[in-house]
């Protein structure tokens, strides 16, 4: 075996696998899960939960045929991914489970709709079938640039996902879900996530050249001409429209950063994080002066406590806050805390206040760390692609992850206004559960390519004739 | 392409550290303060996780204890042992309303969060035994606060005992009184519970014998003659006063009349008491002028708060002018007093003019019985001397065996007494208080010193009277202490 110098960037020839890492990883990312799930059952009700042993074969299982499959199509994807997925969603899975035996949440269930219904079962199954998605996409997608030839049936896919929920009617205040009778509720906005950054991908490969150079000099700026810019802003623009009038402020916020990001990685125009920057400024001040939904949101934030006892909208805020404060460095504990007092969305937008106060600073800077290194390898993969599709479609989907973290978590932290996005994996959810599966593994379909070995060259059909000898 | 990626992977990168270092700022920097927010509900859960210890009387009975609730986070709640009859020593303690008086005072070791139980909490932290709360004994005598709380029966009023020889309460009834427990929990009945009392025009929730001050009538001439003692202006208690009747009020055209026909002329001050004159004691009063009164009523205790440790209001002997100051000192104009400060008068001369600082907690225990910390008693003033002290003994014991006490005599026991009959409101118009203060002595020393308020609206006005209302009640108090 020849001496491998260079792993992360352009593909060294004879990189290892790295598979047997992973299962080992996997391990591990099975193992703290069913402790976690142990855990809450001896603090909550003194005993072994009897679902036990089927959680864990249940998530075993899963994360095992996720491996066979990474091992038989993606041999040389990134060994850390599909790890680091399965051991948030497993743990999301033992929090939406532990919030599902809290007597307060049932309660408020039962006076609320007349039934409590336990939403672990459901995240299992949607578990379930983001791991299929994941495997399909690692079955179909042999070569990820063949969603280069999508671009524009991307495009239009996704302005229609995030027009559609605008037929429904508006769920707590937000029209981001479309139902479907007998399925459930569905979030088109985290699928067009992923699909808009294919269009982007194939676009801005196309246009990039043109969007850097041919550019007139404004104002010190560099701004390209109108038929180069004008499709990506008009579809941009649209998004965003189509975001504020649904008023998923979370989501217009990653579609932006989304746009900026790739822009920004295409032409390698620092200006473009300027104007980025100036106008993700100025549209939050505007948004947040017209829209009464954000400016109590941001009230909310200024002063957590402000409202508290008066309108009560920054409630659910000041109850988070005060649930990572009442966590502590080590927390209470799994099951031992009271961050069921959030009461709505304990268990979705606001799952990471259950784990900052069961499992304290600890924990969190744990799952921070975690959330932080899927990114990481998503940006080492962006990095290792040897194709600019490949790159900006990877740089695109581990920003649009990273920024989902941020918003999310500082959102429910108070570091910044709450938007309302789910915690990608932790927080109870179909589709962004399904959603972010297919991201990772589209990341590790993208890293397996960048790390294959590269092909042993082709012989030369020149070489081949100078050694026929001809009659 | 790789500069501006390697550029996004360092601003991902301050993304999350941003997210770490909130984290940090919230979990770590912020954490004692969140965690005991007002608005943190999770401060009253742990308040309420565990069984509170309890309050106990000095013989040893509970007054107060936990009940397990459902329904709530709040797994437990105050429960009492005869609330209507313990409320004004124990005030409430409420999962929606807060507590108060002994309650409030004594929550930490109630609620098993003070420092000196931090031991006991490491310790049952590492055994796994529940977090428990320590209990505060009380000087109460069970027997004695049920005999003032039955002779009160239906009628408004309050009783303060007193031990004279070190300040322990031993009684400390109001009525009506109400029993803490119907609003113990966070329900709606609870919340009803405590507006029909807190709308109550009797006031039950009203702790009578501390916080509730009223004229004392007659009782003060105990005060006043002391007085007189003290600074000299009669030196004996069978000497004659120069005293008219009806004496002419200072300044003033209004006559001062005594109650019926009574030898009040020239009295001694033994028979002054003994019936009760107010020409003798208002011309006391206007002869030692009004700071010399102040002087000796602020040595029994008046015109300060007593914290027992539950706060007692300040009884008042105003700065006044001459013709005030000469009602004053027969307990009426605006002296006013609360039943605890009478029984410190009476407790006072009992103990020889030592008056001891009147305390109702005797010790702190943690849930292991350890003791904490016990009370030591302390003496608070000498408002006369010993010698003095006996002269007004000697008066009040002749109140009870040839006055107007005789009510509440008590079979082969020393009693002394003093009657009062206060008029109140405008112009005389209201039914008048009826007080009676006491002591009871043996051969060692005096056990007990009482003071009964009865603030009866229903009574015949002219049945009201310190000996013929109050006095039985504290003649039951005494016996009860007693136990004869």
């Amino acid at each position: 075996m020849s001496v491998v110098t260079n792993t992360t960037t352009i593909g060294a020839i004879d990189a290892p696998s790295r598979r047997n890492t992973e299962l080992a990883l996997l391990v591990f990312a099975v193992a703290i899960p069913v402790f976690a799930y142990a855990n809450v059952g001896l603090a909550m009700t003194g005993k072994l939960p009897s679902g036990m042993l089927g959680y864990g074969l249940g998530l075993g299982l899963l994360a095992g045929v996720g491996h066979l499959v990474v091992r038989k199509f993606a041999r040389y994807a990134d060994p850390l991914l599909l790890p680091l997925a399965t051991l948030l969603n497993g743990l999301g899975l033992v929090l939406i489970w532990r919030l599902d035996q809290s007597p307060r949440l049932i309660q408020r269930a039962k006076s609320a709709f007349g039934a409590f219904h336990p939403d672990a079962p459901k995240q299992l199954l949607y578990t379930a079938l983001g791991m299929a998605l994941f495997i399909a996409v690692l079955m179909l997608l042999k070569d990820h640039r063949i969603l280069q030839r999508y671009t524009y049936i991307s495009m239009a896919f996704a302005l229609f996902l995030l027009i559609l929920p605008m037929f429904f009617p508006a769920v707590n205040g937000a029209k981001i879900w479309i139902s479907i009778p007998g399925l459930g509720t569905i979030q088109p906005g985290e699928f067009a996530k992923i699909i808009i950054a294919v269009f982007f991908s194939g676009y801005l490969m196309v246009k990039r050249d043109a969007l850097a150079l041919a550019s007139r000099r404004f104002m010190g700026l560099y701004l390209p001409r109108g038929r180069d810019l004008g499709p990506i802003l008009v579809v941009w623009g649209v998004s965003i429209l189509i975001l504020v009038f649904e008023t998923d402020l979370g989501t217009s916020l990653l579609f932006f950063g989304l746009f900026v990001i790739m822009l920004y990685v295409a032409t390698e125009r620092t200006s473009w994080i300027v104007f980025g920057l100036l106008m993700s400024a100025a549209g939050a001040v505007a948004v947040a002066s017209f829209e009464p939904h954000v400016k109590l949101r941001v009230d909310a934030w200024l002063d957590p406590f402000g409202c508290y006892k008066t309108t009560g909208a920054c409630e659910q805020i000041g109850q988070a806050i005060m649930s990572f404060g009442s966590g502590g460095t080590l927390g209470t504990g799994l099951g031992q805390g009271n961050s069921d007092l959030i009461g709505f969305a304990a268990n979705a937008d606001f799952i990471l206040s259950t784990v900052g106060e069961e499992l304290g600073l600890a924990g969190m800077m744990a799952i921070l760390l975690i959330y932080g290194l899927i990114v990481e390898r998503g940006v080492r993969t962006a990095l290792a692609a040897r194709d600019p599709f490949g790159k900006l479609m990877a740089i695109g989907l581990s920003g649009a992850f990273a920024l989902q973290v941020f918003v999310v978590a500082g959102g429910v932290m108070g570091l910044i206004p709450l938007t309302g996005m789910t915690m990608p994996f932790l927080a109870q959810g179909g589709s962004s559960v399904i959603a972010n599966w297919a991201l990772i593994g589209i990341l590790i379909r993208i890293s397996d390519t960048a790390r294959r070995p590269a092909p042993a060259p082709a012989p030369s059909p020149d070489a081949e004739m100078t050694q026929v000898v001809r009659p | 392409m790789n500069k501006p990626l390697r550029r996004i992977a360092i601003f991902c990168g301050l993304l999350i550290m941003a997210l770490m270092i909130r984290d940090n700022w919230l979990q770590y920097v912020r954490a004692d303060e969140l965690n005991t927010h007002k608005y943190n509900r999770r401060v009253q859960i742990e308040r309420f996780a565990h069984e509170r210890g309890n309050i106990i009387t000095a013989d040893g009975q509970p007054m107060t204890s936990s009940k397990e609730t459902s329904g709530s986070d709040f797994k437990y709640k105050r429960a009492w042992n005869n609330g209507t009859l313990w409320s004004p020593v124990t005030g409430y303690n409420s999962q929606a309303f807060d507590s108060s008086q002994l309650e409030n005072i004594e929550d930490k070791i109630l609620s098993g969060n003070d420092d000196r139980l931090f031991f006991d909490r490491t310790l049952s932290m590492f055994t796994g035994e529940k977090k428990q709360g320590g209990n505060v004994v009380t000087t109460l005598n069970s027997a004695a606060q049920k005999a003032a709380f039955e002779g009160l029966g239906d009628k408004k009023g309050a009783v303060a005992a007193i031990d004279p020889r070190t300040g322990a309460i031993l009684a400390l009834a109001s009525t009506p009184s109400y029993d803490p427990s119907v609003f113990a929990g966070n329900s709606t009945a609870d919340s009803k519970a405590r507006q029909k009392l807190l709308e109550d025009k009797d006031k039950p929730m009203l702790n009578r014998a501390l916080r509730e001050t009223y004229p004392p009538g007659s009782t003060f001439k105990v005060v006043t003659a002391s007085a007189a003692l003290e600074n000299g202006l009669y030196t004996s208690i069978d000497q004659p006063t120069r005293s008219p009747v009806p004496y002419q009020l200072p300044q003033s055209t209004t006559p001062l009349k005594n109650e019926g026909n009574i030898p009040c002329e020239n009295a001694t001050l033994k028979v002054a008491l003994q019936w009760s004159c107010n020409t003798v004691f208002g011309k006391i009063s206007d002869d030692l002028g009004n700071k010399k009164m102040i002087e000796e009523a602020d040595k029994f205790g008046f015109n300060d708060e007593v914290f027992t440790p539950v706060r007692a209001d300040a009884s008042i002997y105003p700065k006044d002018n001459r013709p005030q100051n000469a009602m004053a000192g027969i307990g009426q104009a605006s002296n006013r007093a609360t039943p605890l400060q009478m029984a410190m008068v009476a407790a006072a001369v009992a103990n020889d003019g030592k008056l001891m600082k009147p305390y109702m907690v005797d010790q702190l225990q943690a849930p292991s019985l350890d003791v904490l910390s016990k009370t030591q008693p302390e003496k608070m003033s000498q408002p006369l001397s010993a010698a003095n002290a006996q002269k007004i003994q000697a008066m009040m014991e002749n109140v009870v065996t040839d006055g107007t006490g005789k009510r509440g005599a008590i079979d082969g026991v020393v009693v002394g007494g003093k009657t009062g009959t206060a008029q109140h409101g405008q112009n005389n118009s209201e039914k008048p208080y009826a007080w009676f203060i006491s002591y009871a002595k043996t051969d060692q020393g005096s056990p007990v010193a009482v003071a009964v308020v009865v603030e009866d609206g229903d009574a015949n006005r002219d049945d009201i009277s310190g000996g013929g209302l109050a006095a039985p009640i504290a003649k039951a108090v005494m016996k009860a202490v007693l136990k004869k």
